[in-house]
């Protein structure tokens, strides 16, 4: 089975909010990246129903010079080869620039699947996978908790929310987006970091923007740290201090314990 | 025109629908469009004419064999149909799972804008769509770009429900019927179902004492217990501690677990990913205790305490019982 993997590189969640000058994206000069860990687990997804079926995986990113980190990572982990999109404007790019540009860059390689996290760390569209398989014309589902291939098809258990489930058939070449948790993530060994030297990365550029091609469909006017909903009390001083006040308020004030 | 998609299942409406519907009042307060809401699926009528309760312009039920249960490409067919049929400028859904699983597609189909996950409404010549972004540590003012209709889906509790501004009588109402080759759908659902029986209602708890990734190792999951057992509360967590099996999935909290509303909930190391704020907002008392003063949970919270869990947790232990 040829199976594709979305990756994208995002902030580490460690990253302290920094504005760029216009205030309307993120100053990325000091900022540290890691693998958008849904798509970490739609990889390790991947992994496993190749040590299950057979066939290739293949890493797909859209993203700056970068995003290679990533992608040297996935390969490190055990994917065989990959695609980079490589544009400076995909770093902040609407769901639809980013889904077009791998759409069109998968368009030759007849993928019988292909996985991406259910949504992505930074702008947390939730919409590439699947805007992906309508691009490609390909069935999909969301939220996806286990993967079974059978005969031509898969069958796929959906998250629906409160702790339901639902299995949902349907034939292959299809698209999922996987939910994370759905496995336990392996780690790069030495040896997989060795081996990923040698693994091809395929560059190439998006679809250039003429009339009909993709543009983008949304505009930050504003980005800001956000609003206070509720006025927090912050309570200082010594761990032993703060801990004192904090039940002194608990007792008292909000009168939520005895 | 505003049209707001409603979600059903078995006749029964998804209260998230009446939130979207205030977002829809607040988007016609700031551009005088009226409002439609339409409601696909089968044997819709019972839901529509509770929704004909709210200050809307006109309900309309999509009817369609096809449409139940619920698909991605039969929606996507009966929908692209309707909306373009409607001529709506905006196209408004809740942020449910479902919503999640074809409001793309569809937004895809027809080429135009989706913004998810909004908040909030910024009245002005062109209205910007507020949202979360970087996980909550910064939020975005957006505008839709491109010909409408735009696509926008609220989060969940994004509004209250009881802000809904009701109509002096029931709305209008009207029948389309949706054609969908239901041959030309290619997921076939099997019925929803639990993964296990809860044995833990959280929903049903006064005091909830829960853990984040801040927690750092399995081992370190019986402080956090001990402060639960002190404070007379449940144990509860995070998503990533649940999928890491720390605790069981059926003590998460979040979009994908339990919603909660106790009377006190204690935050240990959690930063407050929108996905786990949606499931405890509504919780009387929110403490927090974490080491970066820049998480989101402290924008939600009542107390807040700034450090080390691994020294506050203990001193808060023996104050207690001191």
């Amino acid at each position: 089975m040829k199976i594709a993997v979305c990756i994208k590189q995002v902030l580490t969640r460690e990253w302290q909010p920094r504005l760029n000058d216009d205030k309307t994206w993120i100053r990325e000069q000091d900022a540290a990246f890691e693998m958008n860990e849904p798509d970490a687990y739609a990889l390790e997804e991947a992994l496993r129903l190749k040590e299950r079926h057979g066939g290739e995986v293949v890493v797909c990113s859209a993203g700056p010079a970068r995003v290679a980190q990533v992608i040297r990572e996935a390969l490190a982990r055990g994917a065989d080869r990959a695609v980079h999109v490589e544009d400076d404007r995909l770093a902040s790019a609407d769901a639809f620039l980013t889904a077009e540009a791998l759409a069109a860059a998968m368009k030759d390689e007849q993928f019988d699947l292909i996985l991406t996290g259910l949504q992505s760390d930074d702008q947390g569209f939730a919409q590439v996978g699947v805007i992906l398989a309508e691009r490609l014309g390909r069935p999909h589902a969301t939220i996806i908790m286990e993967v079974q291939v059978g005969d031509g098809g898969l069958r796929v258990k959906r998250e629906l929310e409160g702790g339901w489930f639902q299995w949902v058939a349907m034939p292959l070449p299809a698209v999922l987006t996987i939910q994370s948790g759905i496995n336990q993530l392996r780690y790069a060994t030495l040896k997989g970091i060795m081996a990923a030297k040698k693994k091809e990365i395929r560059k190439v550029s998006p679809p250039s923007t003429p009339a009909g091609a993709a543009a983008s469909k949304q505009k930050i006017v504003s980005l800001y740290v956000p609003e206070k909903a509720k006025k927090t009390v912050i309570i200082e001083g010594s761990p032993a201090e703060a801990a004192k006040e904090l039940v002194r308020k608990l007792r008292d004030e909000a009168r939520v314990i005895a | 025109m505003i049209l707001v998609i409603a979600e059903q299942r078995n006749g029964k409406l998804n209260r998230a629908t009446w939130e979207t519907i205030v977002g829809a009042q607040q988007l016609a307060d700031a551009t005088g469009l009226p409002i439609r809401v339409l409601v696909p699926g089968v044997n819709t009528g019972g839901v529509a004419a509770e929704i004909a309760a709210a200050r809307v312009q006109e309900v309309l039920t999509l009817e369609s064999p096809a449409l139940e249960p619920y698909t991605p490409d039969g929606f996507t067919a009966a929908l692209q149909q309707a909306v373009t049929e409607l001529d709506a400028s905006y196209v408004l859904l809740p942020h449910t799972y479902q919503t999640r699983d074809f409001a793309p597609k569809l937004a895809a189909r027809m080429d135009r804008a989706l913004i998810t996950d909004v908040t909030g409404i910024k009245a002005g010549s062109e209205p910007a769509f507020v949202r979360p972004m970087f996980q909550g540590k910064l939020t975005a003012d957006v505008v839709p770009q491109g010909p409408t209709p735009h696509v926008i889906t609220f989060q969940i509790g994004a509004y209250r429900v009881d802000q809904v501004a009701k109509g002096t009588s029931a709305a209008s109402m009207r029948a389309l019927a949706a054609q969908v080759d239901a041959a030309g759908i290619r997921e076939k659902p099997e019925a929803p179902f639990q993964q296990a029986k809860q044995a833990v209602d959280l929903s049903q708890a006064e005091r909830i004492v829960s853990v984040g990734r801040g927690i750092k190792e399995q081992s370190n999951i019986a402080i956090a217990q001990q402060l639960a057992e002190a404070l007379g509360a449940e144990i509860a967590a995070s998503r990533p501690i649940c999928d890491a099996g720390w605790l069981p999935m059926e003590r998460q909290v979040g979009s994908s677990g339990q919603t909660v509303a106790p009377k006190l909930y204690l935050a240990l190391g959690i930063s407050g990913a929108i996905q786990h704020l949606v499931g405890m907002k509504g919780a009387n008392t929110i403490v927090a205790i974490n080491k970066d003063p820049d998480a989101p949970i402290f924008e939600i919270a009542d107390y807040g305490i700034v450090g080390d869990l691994f020294e506050i947790v203990p001193a808060i232990i023996s104050a207690l019982k001191g």
